[in-house]
């Protein structure tokens, strides 16, 4: 299946894949070729795997995103969105330190760190 | 005559000074508008698939979200214009705030009280020269904008807007927009545009879609629909996911106006400063001729002063 993640500032993957995961903000879904076709909301911070069909397995920090789902085709819409790789854990790290939890503002920017950093495979 | 030509020399010497910055400012924006244009580009698969997102979703929600529905009385309106942070780019400052002048006389005369937020400091400069109130205004990213600095403003225009006037709220009652659209490289027009109630450009109807019209499109499009559409599953509901992707949607078309705005701003300061160094050269020439004119002639007037003194000295000499 054809699989598309686009941010607001740029396409950030596409390509051909065979099984996506992602988190709801209802629950965690997995979607295989054949899919249902639904529309779901993503949790505001959450990651997203994609499994490629030549192997490759892409991990990435989804923040404010949308799922778009037709049995031929994955579309992830995210207001922003970074693969495992490029996310720089020390930064991700310090904001996760420094966020205030008390109040709500903090409390999203804590999720989203969290979120870069359980892509990255660097959460405790 | 040696003091003309002195100060001919220093002016030629600023102006070819002036001319290299001037050179330089030109070849920076001309490089900004391609890296704009190219944003612009990269921002529109997004724009797209959104659309089709909420195409989908309108055929299977009430379309009572506030964001979509004419408010009764509506008794402020808010206007958000965007300008550019540096001065240097020939009329783009002025066009768009003479725009937004018009669309605020127009709003008032239906009874609406305009409210002003800004972004850009040259709009902020303006309005407080005039000393008129700015609700709120951002700054520092014209040239460049992330969508960072589009989220921030759609939250506090969006809040404003759900605030509304009734109940005696603070709120605003309408979103406006006024920025600048890139057509080519030589016109960029000002534009106001409302924001909210909003007109969802939706799949297929390419022509914006006026509030009222809405619900009949609808229809259309859900018996377009029955045929060919597959029927989705929503996770949460349609409707909560509206309310969702609305506001990200007013981001979404917020930035893309920001991104055209940036291009259209490097455009104008790429043609300003090619006339600047054009102007530059043209006195260059002119100043050169002068400087040139005036040297020739104190030359001339010097071998003739030694040639009358030559003179002198021989019909002196043949009288003794």
């Amino acid at each position: 299946m054809t699989v598309e993640l686009v941010a607001v500032e740029r396409r950030i993957w596409s390509g051909s894949a065979s099984f996506v995961l992602a988190r709801t903000t209802v629950g965690e879904i997995g979607v295989l070729p054949g899919h249902e076709s639904t529309l779901a909301q993503l949790e505001e911070a959450g990651v997203v795997r994609i499994d490629g069909t030549d192997g490759t397995s892409t991990t990435l920090a989804v923040h404010g995103g949308f799922l778009s789902i037709t049995p031929e085709t994955v579309t992830v819409l995210a207001e922003y969105a970074e693969v495992s790789d490029e996310i720089d854990v020390s930064r991700a790290r310090s904001a996760l330190d420094k966020a205030d939890t008390s109040e709500p503002a903090g409390a999203a920017a804590a999720a989203r760190a969290n979120a870069r950093l359980r892509a990255a495979g660097a959460a405790e | 005559m040696a003091a003309q030509i002195r100060v001919l020399r220093r002016r030629i010497k600023s102006t070819q000074s002036i001319k290299k910055i001037t050179r330089a400012m030109e070849l920076i924006a001309t490089s900004r508008i391609a890296k704009a244009r190219a944003r612009v580009d990269e921002s529109r698969p997004y724009a797209e698939q959104i659309t089709a997102v909420l195409t989908e979703l309108a055929n299977n929600s009430a379309l009572d979200h506030p964001l979509l529905v004419e408010r009764a009385e509506p008794k402020r309106a808010a206007v958000l214009v965007v300008t550019s942070d540096r001065g240097q780019c020939g009329g783009y400052n002025a066009n768009v705030l003479k725009e937004a002048e018009q669309l605020q006389q127009l709003l008032r005369e239906q009874g609406k009280e305009p409210v002003l937020y800004v972004i850009g400091r040259k709009g902020v400069g303006y309005y407080r020269f005039r000393r008129r109130k700015v609700e709120e205004s951002w700054t520092g990213f014209s040239e460049q904008p992330r969508y960072a600095d589009a989220a921030e403003a759609t939250r506090t225009l969006v809040n404003a807007f759900m605030e509304g006037t009734a109940d005696g709220g603070n709120g605003v009652d309408e979103l406006h927009l006024v920025y600048t659209t890139f057509k080519n490289m030589v016109t960029q027009t000002p534009q106001a545009r409302r924001m909210a109630p909003l007109e969802v450009e939706y799949e297929a109807d390419t022509v914006g879609t006026p509030g009222g019209e809405i619900e009949e499109r609808r229809e259309q499009a859900a018996e377009h629909a029955n045929e060919v559409r597959p029927l989705y599953a929503f996770e949460p509901s349609p409707d909560s996911l509206f309310d969702a992707l609305l506001p990200k949607y007013i981001g979404a078309r917020l930035f893309a106006a920001l991104l055209e705005s940036a291009a259209s701003e490097s455009a104008a300061r790429q043609r300003a400063m090619k006339a600047a160094t054009d102007n530059a050269n043209e006195l260059i020439r002119t100043l050169t001729l002068e400087a040139n004119q005036a040297r020739q002639a104190q030359i001339t007037q010097e071998i003739s002063e030694i040639v009358g003194g030559a003179d002198a000295l021989v019909s002196a000499g043949s009288e003794n």
